[in-house]
């Protein structure tokens, strides 16, 4: 293991806190037209909205090990993933507001965001991303290629069978796949302990006889350990591995969930444990001084804003586009002509 | 394809299987991003003959049996054709659908729309389909309707080896995902023999048949019938018969069902008059119904007379004279004919 540089951990820092800065201006963005009456079809940015703040060491230890070329697969709860994946942030906020300069011109939504050019996608149903990220893997492998392929899943889709299906099928083939899994203890309502018995979500693998790690700690430079073998692994065609990473869940599941369901105590810790203040502490010991640590904050805080403005000022799509898009090549196929054969016996 | 000037007869005839896979195996030799994944497609050939030699040619890396995981393995074929490659990934049967459905539904047929038009999902699904044979409620259904009503696919049907030859072409080289389905009593399999018709007089070089272009299989000029897959051939033989009482029959192959070619049902309809839908899929939310509701919103006054002939709503039957009761045949097409004359 060649170990974490002090670039790259500034690099991560940045990833971090423009992901959780996101979340907590999305969530603010979101709210202005739904207060003081919830309705979630109200306001500038409409549907639901997952927020990910708490999960962005599950994020950045992982991707900063990717590259353009690999691909990604996050779940309903995807910013942080995206950002540190490096997908447009103009873009996916344009999207996310369901404005014409989406990076999906405003059919997909904040659960549904694709951006080709850094081979990052999401999905809104659970673990549905894992039979497709194994699909990348095989196409890796075909081409004979070091790309890998990442697919991200909430502890609570450790249940579903594209999950477990995708790990044998990735298995029996060898495929460059990393599975990471974020444990931030809540499938919407349901504790963890209420649906699975197992603690440790890695340990899946085993029924597969592939590695799987868990880091109990949303800590930043310890997923980038566990991620730098796993994908390093994956690339040297060794096959896949299994990473769960415990996070922390500091808003509800979806913007407007009451978290009733949650004892007070349980809000209050994942408040408490803050894996980007954890990093600020690892880039202090590295001889980064504060006001360097500041001015990472500051640019992450602009960038967001200046695409939170973008997004906003983009046009809302043309209603007829939501005709368009269907295929590819529309309205079919690659030839329009009839072959003209005489075939024996018939005037077929 | 450029129109042949000469005329050559082409009489090479080919089962509906032997010109399926001939197609497969020149995209495979044209392209290596092309490759072919399923349950049992390795040795076995398919069970359906649908792979049937090419692994002696292609191997076990473009030739793959995968996992009995139909979600795992559909759900990679999105993610490899979302990378460029052009896979072609089998139900066994269409009956097993179920196990599999979000990756087909809420991905494959989705995402191109989903991303604005920024990824595309160059991916055919291949699948056996239909009855005849007492495989019972299971592994007896078409499902026509349950893949032609989510949009975001193509979806085909061959009822000729001519046709699947071409059809086949067109679909591996389509930048959209495209369910190629094919009927299990048509390919031509000895334990499963097929009626006379689908074996054809195939080409040896590659075409491709355009899709959304139905094709006139019989013409006439008292009554049009449409249909599809196997019963384009029970539709031909109540044509036969029909034409010795004297009524004149025009049956029309969809071949695609998305995209529909309207133009050339309601071309024939406008022309006879009278509309009967043949499907072997069930009756109600179908195909039938889809097909008397576009020629009523293009032609509704072209229309004097309507049947529709489909699986009633009931699971298919095992026992014999059950599944024959369901199934429509060329009788209960020729009487639905009689009662529109």
């Amino acid at each position: 293991m060649v170990g974490v540089s002090t670039t790259q951990m500034k690099s991560m820092f940045e990833d971090m806190v423009t992901a959780r800065h996101y979340e907590e201006r999305l969530q603010e963005e979101y709210l202005e037209g739904k207060q003081p009456a919830f309705d979630i079809s109200a306001g500038p940015i409409p549907g639901e909205l997952h927020l990910a703040a708490g999960h962005e060491a599950a994020g950045a230890g992982v991707c900063a090990h990717l590259r353009d070329d690999d691909t990604v697969t996050a779940p309903h709860r995807p910013h942080h993933v995206a950002i540190a994946k490096g997908v447009d942030l103009k873009r996916m906020t344009a999207e996310i507001f369901g404005r014409e300069t989406g990076l999906g011109k405003g059919k997909g939504g904040h659960m549904h965001l694709f951006d080709p050019d850094v081979n990052f996608a999401c999905s809104g149903i659970i673990a549905e991303g894992c039979p497709p990220a194994a699909g990348a893997g095989l196409a890796a492998k075909k081409r004979n290629t070091d790309s890998v392929a990442v697919a991200y899943l909430g502890e609570g889709a450790i249940d579903q069978g594209a999950f477990l299906e995708s790990l044998n099928f990735a298995a029996v083939h060898d495929l460059p796949v990393v599975f990471v899994i974020e444990d931030n203890d809540w499938a919407i309502s349901m504790p963890k302990e209420r649906v699975t018995d197992v603690e440790n979500g890695a340990q899946r693998a085993a029924g597969f006889e592939l590695p799987g790690v868990r880091v109990d700690h949303d800590d930043a430079l310890a997923v980038y350990d566990a991620a730098e073998e796993a994908v390093g692994r994956a690339r040297d065609r060794n096959g896949p591995t299994v990473i769960e990473v415990q996070v922390h869940r500091r808003m509800g599941h979806f913007m407007g969930d009451p978290e009733s369901y949650r004892p007070e105590e349980d809000q209050a810790a994942a408040q408490a444990r803050d894996s980007i203040e954890r990093l600020a502490d690892d880039l202090r010991s590295h001889g980064v001084d504060d006001d360097t640590i500041e001015e990472l904050r500051e640019s992450a805080h602009e960038r967001v804003e200046e695409a939170i403005e973008w997004a906003k000022d983009q046009p809302q799509p043309d209603p007829e586009d939501a005709h368009e898009d269907m295929f590819v090549n529309p309205p079919s196929g690659v030839t329009d002509t009839e072959p003209d054969y005489e075939l024996a016996g018939g005037d077929d | 394809m450029a129109q042949q000037e000469k005329r050559e007869v082409i009489e090479r005839e080919l089962t509906m299987s032997r010109a399926m896979v001939e197609a497969i195996a020149t995209e495979m030799r044209d392209n290596e991003e092309v490759f072919y994944m399923g349950e049992d497609v390795a040795d076995y050939g398919g069970i359906f003959d649908s792979t049937e030699g090419l692994l002696d040619e292609f191997g076990y890396d473009r030739i793959m049996d995968v996992p009995i995981s139909e979600t795992a393995y559909l759900g990679a074929a999105v993610g490899a054709a979302q990378e460029g490659m052009r896979p072609i990934a089998e139900l066994m049967f269409v009956d097993f659908f179920g196990v599999a459905m979000d990756q087909i539904y809420n991905q494959m047929a989705k995402n191109t729309y989903m991303s604005g038009g920024n990824v595309s999902v160059p991916m055919v699904l291949t699948a056996a389909v239909g009855g005849t044979y007492n495989d019972a409620a299971q592994h007896s259904q078409t499902l026509y309707g349950t893949f032609a009503h989510v949009p975001g696919m193509k979806v085909v049907v061959p009822s000729t080896a001519y046709d699947a030859k071409g059809l086949m072409h067109n679909a591996i080289r389509d930048d959209d995902p495209v369910v190629y389905m094919f009927h299990k009593r048509l390919m031509g399999i000895g334990w499963l023999p097929a009626p006379k018709g689908p074996k054809t007089p195939v080409p040896e070089e590659d075409y491709t048949i355009p899709f959304g272009s139905a094709d006139l299989k019989r013409e006439g000029d008292d009554v049009t019938i449409v249909t599809l897959g196997l019963h384009v051939h029970r539709a031909l033989d109540a044509a036969e018969s029909l034409a010795d009482d004297g009524v004149d029959a025009e049956v029309v192959d969809l071949r695609s069902l998305v995209p529909l070619d309207t133009d050339t049902i309601v071309e024939s309809v406008e022309k006879t008059g009278n509309l009967v839908v043949v499907d072997e899929d069930y009756r109600s939310y179908g195909v039938t119904g889809e097909i008397v509701a576009s020629v009523a919103d293009e032609s509704l006054g072209a229309l004097d007379a309507v049947e529709r002939v489909a699986l009633p709503d009931v699971p298919i039957p095992y026992s014999r004279p059950l599944e024959q009761e369901v199934v429509p045949d060329a009788e209960d097409i020729e009487a639905a004919v009689q009662r529109t004359q």
